[in-house]
């Protein structure tokens, strides 16, 4: 039972097959995210335009099912938000996975929250929160400009 | 030997992991603890407790006592020369921090070389990359093939006039290959240059003789010896631990102390400094005995088939690729599937009850070298049975089918 909550089809499609998963050449902005207990990487690179808008958003890396369908659905979902909206998508999401039941922003249609609350599942798995989190955490430090390489043992 | 009674001394599988029964093949990481030294540290605590070395009174007495003991028989247990050539630290861990700075402050100097392979796990790593910061040494690592052994001649290759010292581990914790370290230290030892041996994995599993090894140091994680964790052993020459400077300053290790001078105690107590993990070491002594009830011999035999079985089993699964193939393996065995990644394979072998390890096993080195970040490991102890591998490739199976893979 666990196994089907953690494991969606559309996690799974997800894995198999990332959306986004390539460089920007014209980034402006860029972050790189390192799980240092599994090894699991990842670099978010971001085309934010004048009125901060996110233009375009990619990522590379490799990691588990879980991490590569997070920054599948991610990338997917954040391509032409603002920034203030990127922001609370970000923590609502974040808050969501370790806690809360439901996504509280009023930003995204149900069908891409539906999209998100597949991961909902991850909560009962405590080791895996870290995959799941770890490129929300790396676009939070690209928008900011970090230079600082996120480290989930930090967090 | 019967392994079911073995089995039933270890009371973790009297209990139920997610309804089902346990199969824990992940005893290289830590392994599972007796009931007799579960209870030896609760007896110590009840009824015998005092700190050692110190007090006069009749508590402090039997518990150093106790304390020696445990010495006494891990001497006999690895077969070193003197008792006093047995260190207790808080782990193997702590047992090569110990070396690298010791051996490091008194004769390591900027340029001078550290060998190691690029099997090692960080601990026989980190420690000497400090020295490479303070000290300005290099370190060489001698290569691992494609079996995932690091043979005699790829030492041989990196040994140099300026090599002061090598740190070589006996049994790989990622590719199970059991280094020909006898060979290793007797090159060595004809060159001048010392030997560090990371025996982590090797001491639960294989005969242990530091007088016919010859090494000048042997590192041994007590927690993965079906022991305590907080025990760890170093074994070093009388004439090393003489030579080289303490590690720790504090209570007991000490001779004499004066505002001008200090002069340090005798050993081994010059290097356990400060209160030890007492209840911890004495009932290590109980993971010794239990060792030595089975005989060695009949835990390397028993083990030896059950790894030619999961090997077999393994090898005959399409969807597994072995990650290394040595001739001579212990009970490590590291695999990777086309289309799961290690992590998820952890996540769902565990609903099933079955215990592995994912992820670089603190070998980012070597994984580095593999071109992959992450593996999956199996590793047995001596309460795993044949049952246990069937159980594990049945729930490898599984993923296939989660991940719609066949």
């Amino acid at each position: 039972m666990n196994l089907k909550e953690l494991y969606q089809e559309i996690i799974l499609d997800h894995g198999k097959n990332p959306r986004n998963l390539r460089k920007i050449d014209n980034h402006n902005k860029d972050a790189k995210g390192h799980n240092p207990l599994c090894g699991d990487s990842v670099h978010v690179y971001l085309k934010l335009n004048e009125n901060k808008k996110i233009e375009d958003i990619s990522f590379e890396g490799g990691g588990c099912a879980i991490s590569m369908a997070s920054a599948s659905i991610m990338t997917d979902l954040i391509k032409d938000k603002e920034e203030f909206e990127v922001k609370e998508i970000v923590n609502d999401f974040l808050e969501m996975i370790k806690e809360k039941d439901d996504l509280k922003n009023n930003i995204l249609s149900d069908d891409e929250k539906t999209k998100l609350m597949c991961f909902s599942g991850v909560k009962q798995y405590p080791m895996r929160v870290k995959c799941a989190t770890l490129s929300w955490h790396t676009l939070t430090s690209a928008i900011n400009n970090s230079q600082e390489i996120v480290n989930t043992e930090k967090n | 030997m019967n392994i079911s009674d073995i089995k039933k001394q270890f009371p973790i599988f009297n209990n139920k992991i997610k309804n089902n029964d346990l199969v824990y093949l992940d005893s290289a990481n830590s392994a599972q603890k007796p009931q007799g030294v579960i209870n030896r540290v609760y007896d110590f605590y009840t009824k015998e407790f005092s700190n050692v070395g110190r007090s006069v009174h009749y508590l402090a007495v039997t518990a150093t006592n106790l304390y020696e003991n445990t010495r006494s028989s891990v001497q006999k247990y690895i077969n070193a020369k003197d008792r006093n050539e047995i260190v207790f630290t808080k782990g193997a861990t702590e047992a090569m921090n110990l070396i690298a700075n010791t051996f490091g402050q008194k004769y390591l100097n900027e340029g001078d070389e550290v060998l190691i392979t690029e099997l090692e796990h960080h601990s026989n790593y980190v420690p000497w990359h400090f020295l490479r910061k303070s000290k300005k040494i290099n370190i060489e690592f001698a290569e691992v093939n494609e079996d995932g052994e690091v043979t005699l001649d790829s030492i041989k290759k990196k040994i140099t006039n300026k090599t002061k010292i090598i740190g070589i581990t006996h049994l790989s914790n990622v590719t199970g290959a059991i280094l020909p370290i006898k060979e290793i230290i007797g090159l060595a030892h004809s060159k001048g240059i010392p030997v560090l041996i990371d025996g982590c994995q090797s001491a639960p599993h294989l005969k242990l003789d530091m007088q016919d090894l010859d090494c000048d140091f042997y590192a041994i994680s007590g927690h993965k010896m079906y022991g305590p964790t907080g025990v760890g052993i170093l074994y070093a020459k009388k004439k090393w631990l003489e030579d080289l400077p303490p590690y720790q300053g504090g209570g007991g290790m000490i001779k004499e102390v004066k505002k001008q001078a200090i002069s340090y105690a005798d050993l081994p107590n010059k290097y356990e400094a400060g209160t030890m993990a007492t209840a911890q070491v004495i009932a290590f002594n109980e993971s010794i005995k239990f060792l030595e009830k089975i005989g060695i011999e009949n835990i390397q035999n028993y083990e030896k088939e059950l790894i030619n079985y999961t090997v077999d089993t393994l090898k005959k699964n399409n969807s597994v690729k072995l990650i290394a193939n040595p001739k001579n393996r212990g009970g490590v065995i590291s695999f990777t599937m086309e289309g799961v990644h290690p992590h998820d394979i952890a996540t769902i072998l565990d609903e099933d009850g079955v215990a592995i390890r994912a992820g670089h096993h603190c070998c980012q080195i070597l994984h580095e070298k593999l071109g992959i970040p992450a593996t999956a490991r199996v590793s047995i102890g001596i309460y795993n049975t044949k049952e246990d591998i069937d159980q594990l490739n049945s729930s490898i199976n599984k993923c296939n089918k989660i991940f719609d893979l066949k």
